[in-house]
């Protein structure tokens, strides 16, 4: 369990409560520059997003496809660092102190800064959950355990391949929500199933009081829709970094409309989310 | 290692060599690993599995592979006497089978029904694609767009035995980028998909199970030098990009603590300079494909593209028990350049008749920096882990010669 309440637990309550479902929106921090990036970002609340989840970039995005691999790689070359993307949710906390950010990366540049350090930085800067892809239940000595000590929720992924024997080893020290992995696949590939995601999100429902929220291939209004009425969320990232990507120069630059353009693409979405 | 003087215990149970290994792989995959190192266990305990392995390896292989002495290199050095381990004699011209026909079994006894491998020089690759086509299994090679150019007849040697590869255009397009490739593949393929990896690397058991399978080398090498010279050999050398081939000629000597072991890193254009792919010398602990290792990272943690001549070695980690064995001090680790090694080639080449691999030219090098310094009675092992027919054209390029 996780040190404390957080923003995610707070929100996840409201939204119950509301009856609402949760938009989760994805965009890689540094993309395509920090001034842009951290726009785009602080335009979220506003557009619908009820929980903000934060991509630290990696150069090795092995879980990830193209759209999320070269999202990483342009705020890499933009001088996006670990430290940085700290700093960045810093800023965004001095106008917004409910909505719960997570951040989702892989495990090597936090190992290197050092997963204590990182962690007290990560919920001093106002982090509530994150997200590790290449950490398992398997190694949860690592950073899982480091990070509910330091009162941040520790987010799994739960995927097609979960079965029920190894679900209790998955949600165990899992927090904040449970993250469905809609398909076997990377980011931003194959729709998801309906129906196959519905019966798996029963599955874990049948085990958990977490919220589950789904993510991976959901592209649509329509198809956020649809998942987050078979669950308490959808996570949209790849159709976000793509119009980031659509809307650069020649030479890789924001151009003025960048901003407005994904935050009304995360509006549309998150009017898909809870369409009634 | 724990309370024992063994060096040879790990993994532990969590796939830990001391502080390396481990299991850093996403959710998807993570069932898939457990399954498969269940079904390494249970085949280990099968005498059929092994029957079949030796079989394969004495008829399809051509194994053992002979330890040379090379004679005219052991004038040449005017020191230890230089002995080769000839594993590029081997069915498709290097190590890289050993590990392959193991796997294949492997999936075939799983029920697996589509091979899936990265590959850096095209070795590997070509073994892979080897085996698939022996026992007709489809197969997905996955290869870096740059090694595809610099290794273009074994991208053809692979594509003629039916393997679709793949040109990896991610990152700098090399081995590191194929893996990642690999991975992802496999994620959208868990059902019916086997990884063949290459090496020492990747998440437990692949660690583990790759040595043993290659560990066929340092085993006839004891064999082979006991009937030779009454006696086991003074000194191991062996190049190292992931290090199987290193790991498979030390692993049955590492408690036999006479036996000074040392591994050859690619020391690109030098250590001094950013163009290199030694980790150990000049990386840091970190976690990438599965497992926590040393790696060439920069200050944030970013991986940084390693290189090398030689398309094999240029990967930014290394196997995580080189790591361990690297801290407890068991094996030495050194480094060969781009120059050194290809001078080291065309040495082997013209006193031996030997055209080598650019991969084992590394370890080459450095024989020829201590060679001359030791004793004549000394035995000195360097495994020549595969042949150079795949390197003419890069050589040739390297030597400004148009062919």
């Amino acid at each position: 369990m996780t040190n404390g309440v957080t923003r995610l637990d707070t929100r996840f309550a409201q939204l119950a409560a509301e009856n609402r479902k949760a938009f989760v929106a994805f965009l890689t921090a540094g993309d395509p520059d920090v001034a842009t990036s951290a726009a785009i970002i602080a335009g979220l609340p506003k557009a619908g997003a009820d929980v903000i989840e934060i991509g630290m970039p990696f150069t090795d995005p092995m879980a990830d496809g193209p759209a999320i691999q070269a999202s990483s790689l342009r705020a890499l070359k933009a001088g996006q660092t670990l430290v940085g993307t700290l700093k960045m949710v810093r800023q965004f906390r001095e106008n917004d102190d409910s909505t719960p950010i997570v951040l989702m990366g892989y495990y090597n540049p936090i190992y290197y800064y050092g997963p204590e350090k990182f962690v007290a930085e990560a919920k001093e800067a106002g982090v509530d959950g994150l997200i590790v892809v290449d950490l398992p239940p398997e190694e949860d000595e690592e950073l899982c355990l480091p990070a509910l000590r330091g009162g941040l929720n520790f987010i799994r992924l739960a995927t097609p391949t979960t079965d029920d024997a190894r679900l209790p080893d998955v949600l165990k020290n899992t927090s904040g929500f449970v993250y469905y992995v809609s398909i076997a696949g990377i980011t931003g590939s194959a729709a998801p199933q309906k129906t196959a995601v519905a019966a798996n999100v029963a599955r874990i429902k049948s085990h958990t009081d977490l919220p589950v929220v789904v993510g991976f291939g959901i592209r649509t209004p329509e198809q956020a829709h649809d998942i987050a009425s078979i669950a308490d969320g959808a996570v949209v990232g790849s159709v976000l970094v793509e119009a980031v990507a659509q809307n650069l120069d020649a030479q890789g630059k924001a151009l003025p409309e960048l901003v407005d353009h994904v935050l009304l693409l995360a509006s549309q979405l998150a009017a898909g989310v809870n369409k009634t | 290692m724990d309370g024992t003087n063994s060096y040879r215990e790990g993994p532990d149970e969590n796939g830990r060599f001391g502080l390396y290994g481990g299991r850093f792989v996403a959710e998807t995959l993570m069932p898939l690993i457990l399954d498969l190192e269940k079904a390494y266990g249970t085949a280990q305990q099968d005498p059929a599995f092994d029957a079949e392995l030796v079989d394969l390896q004495t008829h399809y292989v051509g194994r053992p592979s002979p330890l040379y002495f090379a004679e005219r290199l052991t004038e040449h050095y005017g020191g230890a006497k230089v002995y080769l381990k000839r594993d590029e004699l081997n069915h498709t011209g290097s190590h890289k089978i050993n590990n392959c026909l193991g796997q294949i079994l492997l999936a075939k006894r799983m029920g697996k029904t589509r091979i899936i491998a990265e590959t850096g020089a095209g070795q590997h690759g070509v073994a892979v694609a080897t085996v698939a086509a022996r026992f007709g299994l489809p197969c997905t090679v996955f290869m870096g767009a740059t090694d595809i150019e610099r290794q273009k007849p074994n991208v053809f040697r692979m594509k003629l035995l039916g393997a679709d590869v793949r040109p990896v255009t991610s990152g700098a397009g090399t081995l590191k980028d194929a893996m990642n490739e690999a991975l992802r593949d496999w994620v959208a393929n868990v059902d019916n998909t086997f990884y063949i990896i290459g090496t020492v690397a990747g998440p437990h058991p692949y660690p583990a199970m790759v040595r043993d399978f290659q560990s066929i080398i340092g085993k006839e090498t004891k064999v082979q030098m006991q009937e030779r010279e009454g006696r086991l050999p003074d000194t191991l050398v062996a190049c190292i990009g992931g290090g199987s081939n290193a790991m498979g000629l030390f692993h049955p000597f590492l408690d036999d603590k006479d036996v000074d072991i040392i591994g050859v890193e690619a020391g690109g254009l030098g250590l001094e300079t950013p163009d290199h792919a030694a980790s150990l010398a000049g990386g840091k602990p970190g976690v990438l494909h599965g497992n926590r290792t040393y790696l060439l990272q920069d200050d944030d943690g970013q991986i940084i593209e390693g290189h090398s001549i030689s398309a094999g070695l240029d990967y930014p980690g290394i196997g995580p028990e080189h790591a361990f064995l690297r801290d407890s001090g068991r094996v030495t680790y050194v480094s060969a350049t781009d120059k050194e090694a290809l001078e080291a080639f065309q040495l082997i080449t013209r006193l031996e008749g030997i055209i080598p691999a650019l991969e084992p030219s590394h370890a080459l090098a450095y024989v020829g920096k201590i060679a001359p310094k030791l004793p004549k009675d000394h035995l000195l092992v360097m495994n020549m882990c595969g042949r150079g027919d795949k390197d003419v054209f890069a050589v040739a390029e390297h030597l400004n010669i148009d062919l």
